[in-house]
């Protein structure tokens, strides 16, 4: 039945501080989520001053400083720190981000920073995004065709087709949109949530693909594509300005047309 | 080491358990009817409301019965006993799927809510009909 709070070894407790070295003027204070496995304690808070006349802008300098510098267990993904990765996605002053991109002087007073949103976690900022990556997975995200490609050339695409894919084909899979939807806490294992959906409407809007009955086929469910009550939430989210909802939007309007009102 | 959510203790590949059991191949025509029994009760609503603030002016009894005898009176009210009980079956179908995952609990609830709304939709048309045909 339902749970209407956390389980005791799931509440979140205060963590340790970590003061600034003596003399830093210039200072901010990082609220990171901490949990491991092996030490048997409750997710905690810890708290870490970082002299920012030596720390970078983004909030990804300013973890990389905290592990370089304060507490090498702090634990989190990185890669490219350019926002083109997508490792880097958390919870950050609220909002579901790039750590990378996402700049320090914009957040709220202390900067609290958590792993992404109802995901099971692997260790401090590491979700578990097994699932989510199993859904892209099962739509099956390449171009499926039936005809040959042309022996001697690329499949061709006019550019007013090619333009019917931008907005869709810059998502690099952060999982910001799918982990900040509340039908996707709730339903995330039948839901494919909207990172899923982005991608399956990237293939039926490519000119190229020629399996879009199928893909549509796939989609039409109670759950997979309708659990979408168009919250927005991905919209509003996504770090890379793309709009999950209104992908999701034209794969119903397609669901629409081909069934008639 | 086992971690949430990676525990793959019953053998099945994160793919095989994604796929479940497929597509229900449905979902667009109640995505459809609830879009438009919310149309239809837009504009039912509206004079739905303009005809009970109308019935409250009405006086006396018998004259609010005399308007509710009124056939275009008596379409309309059906119409909007139906199109509401449509749609509040239709959203609260979404409601308990999304919110109760005890399979049995979820079941019995699906069609308790079924049987309420036609039940209370029925009720609402023979209490309209009653009064139309003059009993």
């Amino acid at each position: 039945m339902a749970e209407f709070s956390l389980p005791k070894n799931s509440k979140v407790q205060k963590g340790k501080k970590y003061p600034a070295k003596a003399g830093a003027k210039n200072l901010r204070t990082f609220r990171i989520y901490r949990w491991n496995e092996e030490d048997g304690q409750n997710p905690h808070i810890d708290e870490y001053e970082v002299d920012m006349d030596s720390c970078g802008p983004m909030v990804l300098d300013a973890l990389i400083k905290i592990k370089n510098e304060v507490d090498s267990t702090l634990t989190f993904r990185r890669s490219c720190r350019e926002g083109i990765c997508g490792s880097c996605a958390m919870n950050i002053d609220g909002n579901n981000t790039l750590a990378c991109t996402k700049a320090i002087d914009d957040c709220k007073g202390d900067v609290a920073i958590y792993p992404l949103p109802h995901m099971p976690v692997v260790k401090d900022l590491v979700p578990d995004l097994t699932n989510f990556y199993a859904q892209y997975a099962s739509i099956k995200p390449w171009l499926r065709t039936q005809t040959p490609p042309p022996p001697d050339a690329e499949r061709l695409q006019s550019k007013e087709d090619r333009a019917r894919l931008d907005g869709l084909y810059e998502c690099i899979l952060c999982a910001s949109c799918s982990t900040a939807c509340p039908s996707y806490w709730w339903n995330g294992d039948k839901y494919l949530g909207p990172a899923a959906l982005l991608q399956a409407y990237r293939f039926i809007a490519d000119s190229r693909d020629e399996d879009t009955g199928a893909r549509l086929d796939e989609l039409e469910d109670p759950f997979k594509l309708y659990r979408c009550h168009t919250i927005m939430n991905c919209t509003n989210t996504c770090p890379k300005g793309l709009n999950p909802a209104k992908a999701i939007g034209e794969i119903k309007k397609l669901m629409v047309e081909r069934k008639g009102v | 080491m086992s971690t949430p959510g990676m525990d793959r203790s019953n053998l099945r590949t994160p793919l095989k358990e994604v796929r479940g059991l497929g597509s229900a191949k449905s979902g667009t025509r109640h995505f459809i009817i609830q879009r438009v029994t919310g149309l239809a009760l837009v504009l039912l609503v509206i004079w739905v409301v303009g005809f009970v603030l109308s019935l409250i002016h009405a006086g006396d009894y018998a004259h609010a019965r005399e308007m509710l005898r009124h056939p275009f009176a008596a379409v309309w009210l059906i119409a909007f006993i139906i199109t509401a009980f449509w749609h509040a079956q239709l959203g609260l179908q979404v409601v308990i799927e999304d919110y109760v995952h005890a399979r049995l609990v979820e079941m019995l609830a699906q069609i308790a809510v079924k049987f309420v709304c036609a039940g209370a939709a029925l009720a609402g048309v023979v209490a309209v009909v009653r009064i139309y045909i003059g009993q």
